[in-house]
């Protein structure tokens, strides 16, 4: 498979980047989207060039670090897959593909492919957590009983993998879609009550500094998210947070 | 509380309940208006109410006014802030591949309807305000079936209703059902019936308006 790849580069965060197109041949079907890019540095190696940088880690759709926005889709066009478990066989002889990093004020570039998300991690940190002594006197989870149907909710958006295609999606680059999915795997839970209040309004607020842009409902993250995270979160976390701002 | 007044959340809020009470208040509009359609009587009659009724006139018609205002005031707001949450644009689009052009392009139908308000405002607000205030008219309760019909007889006048409403139809489309989204609501993703409901509303009322325009129109010429 012959490919022509329209790539951003871009030297570092203050830099200003631009589109570079490549050539790569000898792409194999049976690929993986990151095997396909590691082809393209091995060439680009060998001709003394450098190579593009892009995040990666796990390269089987857990960890959410490769971030690649393909054809203007974030992590391709395939649904519920990351850009690491996306085939080339998705791809046609001939094909050009666009490259992009995630796009978003509070995302900078690191370096072409590469952005800094440490933003969800803040957001994360500002209350995306219970407090538990876990001094040697730990309670069995299982010795709080949970409705089932909550259980699976919790657990549904617990399955987020903070890799910012929601952001990415999104025509306005807003967060809630991750924001809501971490508010929303605790307020399901008898666990996440005691600091109810305080996680809603802390993670919101720390949202909201990082700059990223409002939700208009559009559903796009929904659509591009690997893990078909739900609109639903964000309703509940609107819900959550109104009943933490009035009634406490 | 002051987290809240700031919050982007409020901001959705606001733009929910305002969204919310305008489509409250183009249903009573419509139902007034339909009537200028089966019985003009009772059209001048009403009309005649909501012209001279002190509650209406000194109490709804500010609030009115106060909400379209903060609608598209906040409208326009979120635009700036959204597009400084992306100061440089994808390269390429993905197209309506994760989302309708129609919930992509508020803005765009949101100032359309604007610009069709400004127009409606001169129409009949304004005209209004004159016959009331600066020239001190009489009151003349059969005056405003008349006074509709004709304001209808232009061709372009009903060529630019029918543009108005056919883009106040896509914005509501989007904006109906998503301001229950905004407000926390459960059903819009559990129960279908109330997303299948603003649907339905976001046509026919438009429609419905369109419709009486082109009555009146054709009335008119024939």
């Amino acid at each position: 498979m012959k490919l022509t790849l329209k790539i951003w580069r871009q030297e570092n965060t203050n830099a200003k980047g631009k589109m570079v197109t490549y050539q790569l041949d000898g792409v194999d079907g049976d690929m993986s989207f990151l095997e396909m890019m590691d082809i393209l540095n091995e060439d680009l190696n060998n001709k003394g060039e450098e190579p593009v940088e892009f995040d990666h880690d796990c390269r089987e759709g857990i960890c959410g670090a490769c971030s690649m926005v393909i054809n203007g889709q974030p992590h391709g066009p395939q649904k519920l897959t990351t850009t690491c478990q996306l085939h080339m066989r998705k791809f046609k002889d001939g094909d050009t593909i666009t490259i992009e990093p995630w796009r978003a004020a509070a995302f900078p570039v690191i370096k072409d492919l590469m952005v800094d998300r440490s933003a969800f991690d803040r957001i994360q940190q500002a209350g995306g957590y219970i407090s538990v002594n876990t001094s040697g006197n730990t309670q069995d989870a299982n010795a709080i009983p949970v409705e089932k149907e909550n259980a699976d909710e919790a657990f549904y958006s617990a399955t987020c993998i903070g890799c910012g295609a929601c952001v990415a999606a999104c025509k306005n680059a807003s967060a809630m879609l991750f924001t809501s999915a971490k508010i929303s795997q605790y307020a399901l839970l008898p666990q996440g009550q005691v600091e109810a209040t305080t996680r809603v309004e802390n993670m919101v607020r720390q949202m909201d500094l990082e700059g990223f842009g409002n939700c208009t409902n559009t559903g796009a993250c929904m659509v591009e998210c690997p893990k078909g995270i739900k609109l639903e979160n964000i309703a509940r976390m609107n819900r959550e947070y109104l009943k933490a701002e009035t009634i406490g | 509380m002051s987290a809240l007044v700031k919050s982007s959340l409020a901001r959705k809020w606001v733009m929910a309940l305002s969204g919310l009470f305008l489509v409250v208040f183009l249903t009573q509009h419509f139902v007034i208006n339909i009537t200028s359609v089966i019985a003009p009587d009772t059209f001048n009659e009403w009309s005649h109410f909501m012209g001279y009724n002190p509650l209406v006139q000194y109490a709804l018609q500010p609030v009115l006014i106060a909400g379209i205002i903060i609608h598209f005031v906040m409208g326009i707001v979120l635009e700036i802030q959204n597009n400084k949450a992306r100061p440089i644009k994808y390269k390429s689009s993905p197209g309506n591949a994760n989302a309708s052009w129609v919930s992509r392009n508020m803005i765009i139908t949101g100032l359309v309807v604007l610009a069709f308000m400004g127009l409606h405002m001169y129409d009949f607000w304004v005209h209004e305000m004159a016959y009331k205030y600066v020239e001190v008219n009489p009151e003349d309760p059969t005056r405003y079936y008349e006074e509709t019909v004709e304001k209808f007889a232009p061709i372009w006048r009903v060529v630019l209703y029918v543009i108005a409403f056919v883009l106040l139809a896509m914005h509501l489309w989007h904006g109906f059902n998503s301001s229950f989204q905004s407000m926390g609501a459960k059903s819009v993703n559990k129960g279908e019936g109330l997303k299948k409901f603003t649907k339905v509303w976001s046509i026919l009322i438009p429609a419905g308006f369109i419709f009486i325009a082109l009555f009146h129109h054709l009335n008119h010429t024939n």
